[in-house]
């Protein structure tokens, strides 16, 4: 039977003939293709046709409720806004311990930890490679002495304590937890996200040590202690950040970021945990960009993904294990040198995207984020963002509130639909870590960077004051952070301490009982705690792993 | 013939993004390119410049270590009479320290903005002044070192 | 010992022949490395690593350095990677895999980009090897392209070829049948330690069971040097072996000069005055294209092959 009733598809085919042909043809538009930054076009107008797929109930839904597309909780930043996380690492344990408690001192409400570059690929300081590195991107820490120091008079039961490490994460967490029993705190209390993500790494930042597959078992075990000893630490904190600023899609950040989730969780299930004794303290990490519909659409995807792929696949029961949790910060690449003031509402709305789509912690970056590491005026400015973010704009007030956007509800279910698509595809390849082996990720982020390049050279994205509005006149000056070139001789001396005070045979023997636990498949955390117990060095024990695990070569792709 | 350049990663951060988008653009541009791979010290990068005999040196740092790590490579360059081959330099380099760079002999510094046509257009250049003739040292130098059999 | 001058002069004596700028005798007299007159006889043992993409070649050709270099050898590596066809730019990869050795005086490690020559190598690379022998190296590693077709040039220039495989390439047995038998001295089943390693080893020997030449083959895992020790044992008892290969060599040399004359003389003829006026005719559509062909090859002095 032939209906009358006209619908909204015909309704937009008789805008586009009738309104909109007239007068494009007086006047067209700027671009035949608007593009997100992750090279999605998109339409003209959006409307009820264009979300026929999506239903209510089953897509969007509730916050807390499955498939907890609008938020993991049901009052959200009502009960309380996000966590406030400025990461700060810098020269000694003594210089960043020194900026914690002057970010703490002006409402920051969590403290992150950077670490330097020689800390993060498991050389101590005093190695050959690590020179000219040590302090300067991030605080040196090569023994618990160190750490007792980066934490000193902070109250680790109460301020809940990041730490950015991949490659060498179980020993800094060993580290962690001596710390606390040293000075007294109860495990069980402890709060905290170690990154501990190491597939992110062959993917996308290129921190490793080991190949895939030990490294994986070396994130297994802080994962399968985690869940019998720390009720409240999160164990690993899945990446997205890095791929996306390595330039990938916004596709990609999603989906290679929850595959590497997939990768955890069957790795833990396989060691015979239940599900749902470990994921609900799965934590992830996005980045939020700078294109504002994308992103918000972007973290309401994940979120949905996340718990359909828990419920489905693994079965989990749960609701804590369903919902994705997770931490964001603004995009470093979209900062500019250039007038780096500029960077401040760059760096703004990032935030308020990040907001909008839920996030439970941010870190706001730096305006100085592309010359150096952030000097404290910098920092402020962040973080004052933030409050600005909490306590004026108002968004706090309700929940998910771009949920039912036409546009937004296509970009989500899109996104969703790329992740699957992904999933299905790392699946037929093997699994994510044969995926990582055979460099499918790494090829197609490297495809995704060069377009994502392109574009930006064709013009068809902009970079204010690079690209569009250059102003030839001198760059206006900003005070970096000073690099203090005396830290690393300090960081030395810390260590030659160190070396000189503890007990030398008792350190080479709980060095010789982790390579003796490496070679079994015994949990490799109680090993350690009692290694870094003794002041063996982040590098030592690394360095005793080697010849078990080997070291890891990739093979680069362009 | 094709210009042949060496893109280095040194230091000890994962940040290759723009090496391998830089490898992939002058690929492009018809260069060839040799990619050392990751985390690569001074003389690991001096010894691959000379079994390559490039053209020109790209070294892409964006640890903070420029000025530890290029003043070895130029050291070492001279020390094995392969100063002839040109070095530049891109990543998060601050201005400050340019000239500093310039003055120990490194050619260019590209920073994060710059094109990759500035970057293809500033090495064809510079191998146009340098006009590197790659038999220059034919018969210069005595076979020292030469193996014994 | 071979020192850092060695390593530049003959660095530099391959640009000068890769780019044409001299010829392989002009290098040997123009660089003090290679010490003297021209040598006639070769003297480094030249090992071939062919295969298919994402078999492992880098990674075993790594494993070999560190294994003739533990016996004190010293090595030189001729690493061939593909040229784009449309720009002729490359990205030479493949001493990433090797780079432990970078600081090893003992090791040269060379990349080049195949310039577009087809059959794995590039057109230099026969003269780099020679020169690598002439600079002293005991041994020369050539690792060919490795872009999926049958790659023969390696048969001119290696005493000794191993073909590698891995388990998991479908088609990698199906390219061997397509005709690498008649050039592997060695099959390496790589990453043996993926499914399938032992169906393909099986798969293998049968394979060369039906051919005239008795063909090891072994399985290795690049990646832990698992099975490297067994390779390195049969390629040194190859090394020390009788020379047969040589014959080999030598048919495949003079067959491809051969060819390379006959395409010479083919586009020679198709650029004088009587090709061009049957090509005329063809355009005229006075001549079939079948006619056009053999009223050409008769100009060649061959047989028309038209059909």
């Amino acid at each position: 039977m032939q209906t009358t009733e006209k619908t909204i598809a015909d309704e937009l085919r008789e805008w586009e003939q009738r309104t909109l042909l007239p007068f494009t043809e007086r006047r067209p538009e700027s671009r035949e293709v608007f593009r997100t930054q992750g090279g999605a076009a998109l339409e003209r107008v959006y409307t009820p046709a264009h979300v026929e797929d999506v239903d209510f109930t089953r897509d969007i839904g509730f916050p807390g409720q499955f498939p907890y597309t609008r938020g993991p909780y049901p009052t959200m930043y009502r009960a309380q806004p996000w966590t406030m996380r400025q990461i700060a690492g810098f020269g000694t344990a003594d210089d960043t311990n020194e900026r914690f408690r002057f970010l703490i001192a002006q409402g920051q409400t969590g403290i992150s930890t950077d670490f330097d570059m020689p800390t993060l690929m498991g050389y101590d300081s005093d190695d050959e490679r690590s020179e000219g590195e040590v302090g300067r991107e991030g605080v040196a820490i090569d023994s618990v002495d160190d750490m007792l120091d980066l934490y000193a008079g902070i109250d680790l039961e109460k301020i809940s304590v990041s730490m950015t490490i991949n490659p060498s994460a179980w020993i800094l967490l060993a580290m962690y937890l001596v710390t606390a029993e040293e000075r007294g705190f109860d495990r069980k209390k402890l709060s905290g996200t170690i990154q501990n993500d190491i597939i992110k790494e062959y993917i996308a930042q290129k921190e490793w040590v080991y190949p895939p597959r030990p490294a994986m078992r070396l994130v297994r075990d802080s994962i399968t202690y985690s869940a019998e000893h720390l009720p409240r630490y999160n164990p690993v904190n899945v990446s997205g950040y890095h791929a996306r600023e390595a330039g990938s899609t916004a596709i990609q950040e999603v989906a290679f970021t929850l595959a590497a989730g997939i990768a955890y969780v069957e790795e833990v299930v396989k060691a015979g945990i239940d599900v749902d004794d470990f994921a609900p303290r799965l934590s992830f990490f996005f980045v939020s960009q700078i294109d504002f519909l994308e992103e918000v659409a972007k973290f309401r995807a994940a979120r949905r993904v996340w718990g359909r792929v828990m419920k489905d696949r693994f079965g989990a029961k749960k609701p804590e294990s369903m919902r994705l949790r997770f931490h964001c910060q603004t995009a470093g690449v979209s900062c500019t040198a250039r007038e780096p003031l500029n960077n401040i509402a760059r760096t703004a709305i990032e935030a308020l995207a990040a907001v909008c789509g839920g996030a439970q912690s941010l870190h706001t970056n730096g305006y100085d984020e592309a010359l150096s590491i952030p000097s404290e005026p910098a920092m402020k400015i962040a973080l004052r963002t933030q409050q600005i973010l909490a306590d004026e704009v108002g968004v706090i007030g309700t929940i998910d509130p771009l949920g039912g956007s036409y546009a937004i509800e296509r970009l989500t279910t899109d996104i969703e639909k790329g992740c699957f698509d992904y999933f299905a595809e790392v699946d037929k390849r093997g699994g994510t870590i044969k995926c990582i082996e055979d460099n499918f990720f790494q090829m197609e982020l490297a495809d995704a960077a060069y377009d994502l390049h392109r574009r930006k050279e064709a013009g068809e994205r902009h970079i204010v004051t690079v690209t569009k509005y250059r102003d030839e006149s001198a760059n206006p000056h900003v005070e970096l952070h000073h690099v203090d070139e005396a830290a690393s001789g300090r960081q030395l001396a810390r260590l030659r301490k160190t070396k000189e005070t503890r007990d030398a045979a008792a350190v080479q023997a709980a060095l010789d009982e982790i390579v003796r636990v490496a070679k079994t498949d015994e949990n490799i955390m109680p090993a350690t705690i009692a290694a870094v117990k003794a002041r063996a060095t982040g590098g030592e024990i690394i360095k005793a792993l080697r010849p078990v695990f080997g070291t890891y070569v990739e093979t680069p792709v362009f | 013939m094709p210009i042949k350049v060496l893109v280095a990663k040194p230091g000890l951060d994962g940040h290759d993004r723009g090496a391998k988008i830089v490898a992939r653009a002058l690929r492009d541009a018809g260069m060839e390119v040799v990619y050392t791979g990751l985390h690569q010290t001074p003389e690991m990068i001096v010894n691959a410049a000379i079994q390559e005999d490039v053209d020109v040196v790209g070294v892409s740092i964006l640890s903070g270590a420029h000025m530890t790590i290029f003043p070895k490579i130029m050291t070492m360059l001279s020390e094995r009479e392969v100063d002839d081959i040109a070095v530049v330099g891109g990543g998060v380099i601050q201005e400050d320290d340019i000239p500093k760079l310039k003055a120990i002999g490194v050619r260019e510094i590209f920073n994060a903005e710059a094109s990759t046509q500035d970057l293809i257009d500033g090495i064809e250049r510079i191998v146009a002044e340098t006009g590197r003739d790659r038999t220059r040292r034919a018969s210069t130098g005595s076979a020292q070192g030469a193996p014994a059999r | 010992m071979i020192g850092h001058r060695v390593h530049r002069d003959l660095a530099r004596a391959i640009s000068a022949v890769e780019n044409g700028i001299t010829d392989y005798r002009g290098a040997l007299a123009q660089f003090a490395a290679f010490g003297g007159p021209v040598r006639g006889d070769r003297r480094a043992d030249v090992i071939g690593i062919t295969g298919p993409p994402g078999a492992g070649k880098s990674t075993l050709v790594d494993r070999l350095i560190e294994g003739f270099r533990a016996d004190d050898a010293t090595v030189a590596v001729i690493a061939v990677d593909p040229s784009s066809p449309f720009t002729h730019g490359a990205v030479l990869g493949d001493r990433v895999r090797m780079q432990r050795h970078a600081g090893d005086p003992g090791v040269f490690i060379r990349s080049m980009a195949s310039r577009s020559a087809g059959g794995g190598l590039a057109p230099a690379t026969r003269d780099a090897v020679r020169l690598a022998d002439e600079a002293g190296f005991d041994i020369v590693i050539v690792e060919t392209v490795g872009v999926g077709q049958v790659e023969l040039e390696i048969v001119a220039v290696a005493d000794v070829i191993v073909v590698v495989t891995v388990p998991a390439l479908g088609d990698g047995v199906q390219a061997i049948k397509a005709g690498l038998t008649e050039i592997a001295d060695i099959f390496v089943v790589n990453m043996a330690d993926r499914p399938g390693a032992n169906a393909s080893a099986v798969d293998l020997k049968h394979m060369v069971r039906e051919g005239k030449r008795d063909i090891p083959v072994l399985q290795t895992i690049a990646q832990d040097g698992t099975g490297v020790s067994e390779l390195l044992e049969v390629l040194n008892a190859k090394r020390n072996g009788d020379d047969t290969n040589a014959v080999r060599a030598v048919r495949f040399e003079v067959v491809r000069r051969a060819r390379d004359e006959a395409v010479r003389r083919a586009l020679a003829t198709l650029d004088t005055h009587d090709a061009a006026a049957v090509l005329d005719r063809l355009r005229d559509h006075e001549l079939t294209r079948n006619d056009a062909i053999d009223a050409l090859a008769l100009m060649l002095g061959g047989p028309a092959h038209a059909h």
